[in-house]
């Protein structure tokens, strides 16, 4: 992997997935190390995206490694108008690895064909998130010992949430059954359907929550935001059948997880966050070493 | 009795005639092929009845021979065009368009958010579907479908 860019999580074979699953394992083990001493890594956030930043932040700083860019676009000269090629090309003179987060979807490919060296991408708009992918698949693993032959449950914005999609092409290398839970104008595109039923895989489609949980192994909870729906209406209608509140969790299995990409609104209720099948905010701290394990990958240090 | 008067697109000695081109479709081909920056004699016929295409055109290039590469880039527009190779007056060869795997810097991305939009990058697409087009931005990893397609 080393010199590999990473945008799209169909960018890694399954064996490479397993290996940086492996990787961050042992950083779990052992998250403070001096790997990335004399390393200098750019996070460019050419948007605001405090949580995926400061996962990174601390991932490199664990490992000895010094961050140099910028938070948000309207401190970098991005806002007198240079072009995102003018910006790679100088930023890869002063680094090993760019961590990018861009509003522009394609974003980080275009990056990717520039910089000389491996680019991460952290967000291109709606289109990929391929290390919070990553992170989930880390999660999975590590709370159901496996990835083959799961139950997983999808709930909430199916149709624009990229990290379902990612997360569904992803899984779907593994022999997973879907189970879809979404409102009529957020149902999953037909595209990621066929997708599905192209490789002759397993998924059912509701659009309430019920009993059916009992069956889950992993519930991936995602925001249902307002500004999807045309009609106010219709966002009122259904802003709170999509809440998961402790008391439908009883019936569910003892090895079931929730998951949520996080920041959350009101799609948990908090008396979920004391039960112990509560995964999101565990979830949230894979993602550093997850993270640790890409950059070692793509430098080539591990 | 008075003749009838009736113009006549020449047959040509040397140089390639493109069939079977839906009318509408005619500036398109002459766009991607770049012909209206040559020097060679073209002459083209369109909103020609046709049993198969309703209204089709035809196009003449006098001297000009095309790689198959350059040529596939017009089933984009017309999927159905058929090619006569010409020499001496005579037909020596006869070749279909193919839908190409990939496509590079013809056409347009329909994603409003896509980098293709904003900055001067060359589009690339995958080829997803052939009939009907669908191509797969390289960039976005967005559809563009045959409704939505443009040349650039």
């Amino acid at each position: 992997m080393k010199n590999r860019s990473l945008v799209s999580i169909d960018d890694f074979s399954t064996e490479e997935i397993l290996k940086i699953l492996d990787l961050a394992e042992e950083f779990e083990k052992e998250p403070t190390q001096k790997l990335l001493e004399g390393k200098v890594i750019a996070t460019l956030f050419f948007e605001p995206s405090t949580r995926t930043r400061l996962s990174f932040e601390s991932a490199i700083s664990r490992l000895g490694g010094k961050i140099v860019g910028f938070s948000d676009s309207s401190s970098s000269s991005v806002s007198k108008g240079e072009t995102l090629n003018d910006t790679i090309r100088m930023v890869d003179n002063y680094c090993d690895l760019i961590v990018m987060r861009h509003p522009i979807e394609g974003s980080a490919r275009y990056a990717s064909e520039i910089s000389t060296v491996p680019v991460i991408n952290a967000g291109d708009g709606a289109n990929q998130h391929p290390t919070q992918t990553l992170l989930d698949l880390y999660s999975i693993r590590k709370t159901q010992g496996k990835l083959d032959n799961l139950n997983l449950f999808m709930v909430g914005d199916l149709k624009y949430g990229r990290t379902v999609h990612s997360l569904m092409m992803a899984m779907s290398r593994w022999n997973t059954t879907f189970n879809f839970i979404a409102p009529e104008e957020l149902k999953m595109p037909d595209e990621f359907k066929l997708y599905l039923e192209n490789l002759g895989l397993r998924y059912y489609e509701h659009n309430d929550f019920t009993d059916i949980i009992s069956k889950a192994d992993i519930i991936y909870m995602t925001r249902v935001q307002k500004e999807r729906f045309s009609d106010p209406i219709e966002y009122e209608k259904v802003k709170n059948v999509y809440v998961l509140r402790n008391s439908m969790l009883k019936n569910t299995k003892p090895n079931m997880r929730i998951l949520h990409p996080l920041p959350r609104v009101n799609e948990i209720h908090q008396d979920v966050d004391s039960n112990p099948k509560a995964y999101y905010f565990e979830q949230a701290l894979n993602g550093v070493f997850t993270r640790q394990a890409i950059v070692c990958s793509l430098l080539g240090i591990k | 009795m008075k003749e009838a008067k009736q113009m006549s697109v020449s047959a040509i000695e040397n140089g390639t005639v493109i069939d079977h081109v839906p009318a509408s479709s005619l500036f398109k081909v002459i766009q991607i092929l770049g012909l209206d920056r040559i020097d060679n004699q073209i002459t083209f016929g369109t909103n020609l009845e046709s049993k198969k295409l309703g209204r089709k055109a035809i196009i003449k290039i006098s001297g000009v021979y095309f790689e198959d590469e350059d040529i596939n880039r017009i089933a984009l527009v017309a999927p159905d065009a058929k090619l006569n190779i010409i020499k001496d007056y005579e037909v020596v060869e006869k070749k279909v368009v193919v839908v190409p795997d990939n496509i590079v810097g013809i056409a347009k991305c329909m994603n409003p958010k896509c980098i293709t939009n904003f900055e001067t990058v060359t589009t690339r697409f995958k080829v997803v579907s052939k009939k009907p087009v669908a191509l797969k931005c390289h960039y976005c990893e967005k559809i563009t479908n045959q409704e939505n397609l443009q040349i650039i």
